[in-house]
């Protein structure tokens, strides 16, 4: 169900904790499933429970809780913006609106072609940075003035 | 950005050379050193955290609770295991200090956290980090890797005869886990709702065991105590205010950025430093200290020091020294708008009057916001806002309703010119 670097991987999260408290390494093993798979299916979800030896439902109350697991499938690049407030002050809302009409969809949508998906964000604590973006939930993109978005997207394939 | 005026948690970091946070770098600028000489003078718990009270260092998370005080809640004779948290899951708007002591200075944190782990006597720590610096996230990681090999980590920690590992936890999108006890909650690999206390964590923490946490700029000042004596550390800062303090400066400012400076530094030369307000324009008003904040206007800010006290006194809150500057062009109902999604966002949904409560802050602003607004609104903002502060589990909700208050004491006029003439009175953002 998962290929043996991802399950390498998770066995390596397993050693942070207590051989009695292997849940705390649901969160981690979620996020290493989405990566490989790019979301979070019910079958995903399940096998990784079955995995961490946990019922189906605590991973699945897991993936629904927090915001940056996928449980519907999305474009090949995930682009969030952050419009809080400090980010807003300096450019953030505006980075997402030039986004917007550049990839010509709203927050919550996938481009036609299945390579992009737009998602409006909360603080990301790099407000220094702003306006940031996040890429895929790993990779912090900042100062993000509309040429570092045209670059940016440029270089995602 | 970041820089220091006086540094203590980025003492002699070299911002411009890309491998100033490896060990190597940090022990050749003193790191370790404090680790060290607690094992050379046999120096005993209750001598640590005389020091930890002596610098009068207080929490940096938010809260700015005693750090030497807490720590002394733990139970020194508690026979079973003991945890160490720590909490760099920031999330509260304006806040991105942790980041960079992740990035800059990491071996601070993980010195802090082997002393504190010598100190009340636990084995095991975790540090929670952020969902969203992935990249702080592997940088923890290489550093926890540089300081195992160098036997920093691990059993009979330089032959002091203690012993202390040190994990990184990666979150994965949630404000509410920088609340301690949903922190807890999430590590055990749950949803991130709160506890309610009492029990404190102290005594039911991790795993119902004996725990505590503190902030990541918590931890990194640690070793400059005890290396140099509670005494220095208090006198860099104000009675009552010890140390040093990373202020993250964002929103109409030249130069945003991280700031260390000594605590009860004036407002303005806080501004100053970070290169004065953007395109010339004039300051209206700063939350000092995170979204939660209550916001202060313009002329009580430039008549104020940088400290817990002082803005506490000026009717705010230094929180996690979160500052974020807003110029004459703000409109404060989108401002207080933008604040109020956020909370209602992301609200854990655990207590009804935070669930249902921050809906209402948040549809209430957006239709004033919005030219919908009606004249006895903002009585009702003050009338949910006082049904939701005091009556949750945790003080999420009253972080929700701190800054609608502000917003209302200090500029209720422009909140009642849009309910009137249905539009702003500042362009916006």
């Amino acid at each position: 169900m998962l290929s043996p670097e991802s399950l390498a991987q998770i066995d390596r999260e397993l050693t942070k904790y207590p051989a009695d408290r292997k849940r705390s390494a649901l969160m981690s093993a979620l996020r290493i499933a989405q990566i490989e798979k790019g979301w979070l299916s019910n079958e995903t979800i399940e096998f990784i429970a079955h995995y961490l030896e946990q019922p189906p439902v605590a991973a699945y109350e897991m993936a629904t809780f927090y915001n940056m697991f996928q449980l519907k499938p999305i474009g090949k690049h995930k682009i969030t913006v952050c419009t809080n407030l400090p980010c807003a002050l300096s450019g953030g809302a505006d980075a997402g609106k030039y986004l917007q009409q550049k990839l010509g969809i709203g927050y919550g949508e996938t481009t036609t072609d299945g390579k992009f998906t737009l998602m409006e964000g909360e603080c990301m604590g790099a407000c220094g940075y702003a306006p940031v973006m996040l890429h895929n939930n790993h990779s912090m993109c900042k100062h993000m003035t509309p040429e570092a978005i045209d670059k940016k997207l440029a270089e995602l394939e | 950005m970041a820089t220091f005026v006086k540094g203590v948690v980025f003492e002699d970091v070299d911002f411009e050379n890309p491998d100033s946070w490896r060990l190597e770098e940090y022990v050749k600028r003193g790191g370790y050193a404090a680790l060290q000489k607690i094992v050379n003078e046999k120096m005993t718990q209750d001598a640590v955290i005389a020091e930890m009270k002596t610098s009068a260092l207080r929490g940096r998370g938010g809260a700015g609770f005693p750090t030497g005080l807490k720590w002394s809640f733990m139970p020194r004779s508690f026979p079973g295991q003991k945890y160490l948290v720590c909490n760099t899951d920031e999330g509260e708007p304006g806040t991105f200090k942790d980041l960079d002591i992740i990035k800059y200075n990491p071996h601070a944190l993980i010195e802090g956290m082997i002393i504190g782990g010598f100190t009340m006597g636990a084995t095991v720590g975790y540090n929670y980090i952020h969902g969203e610096v992935f990249e702080a996230y592997l940088r923890f990681e290489e550093a926890l890797e540089e300081a195992r090999k160098a036997g920093f980590l691990g059993n009979n920690i330089l032959g002091g005869g203690f012993d202390f590992e040190l994990h990184a936890h990666h979150g994965y999108g949630a404000y509410i886990c920088g609340e301690e006890t949903a922190l807890l909650e999430s590590l055990e690999g749950k949803k991130g709702q709160p506890r309610f206390k009492p029990p404190f964590p102290a005594s039911f923490g991790l795993y119902g065991k004996p725990t505590t946490i503190n902030n990541t700029e918590t931890y990194a000042s640690v070793p400059y105590i005890v290396r140099n004596g509670g005494q220095k550390f208090l006198e860099l800062g104000k009675p009552n205010n010890g140390g040093t303090k990373l202020f993250s400066i964002s929103g109409h400012v030249n130069r945003p950025g991280n700031y260390e400076v000594p605590l009860g530094m004036p407002f303005s030369e806080l501004l100053e430093l970070a290169g004065g307000m953007r395109n010339g324009k004039k300051l209206k008003a700063v939350i000092p200290g995170g979204s939660s904040a209550p916001v202060l206007p313009a002329e009580i800010m430039m008549n104020t020091t940088m400290d817990f006290d002082a803005i506490s006194k000026a009717g705010s809150m230094l929180g996690s020294g979160a500052v974020i500057v807003m110029d004459e062009d703000t409109c404060m109902v989108k401002a207080l708008e933008r604040l109020s999604y956020f909370y209602f966002e992301e609200s854990c949904g655990q207590c009804t009057p935070c669930r249902e409560g921050t809906g209402w802050l948040y549809r209430v602003i957006h239709r004033i916001e919005h030219g919908q607004g009606r004249p006895e609104d903002l009585d009702l903002l003050l009338s949910v806002g006082g049904n939701i502060a005091g009556r949750t589990i945790c003080a999420l909700g009253d972080a929700a309703v701190m800054p609608v208050q502000g917003m209302l004491k200090h500029f209720r006029s422009e909140f009642e010119y849009h309910i009137e003439n249905k539009r702003c009175i500042a362009p916006g953002y």
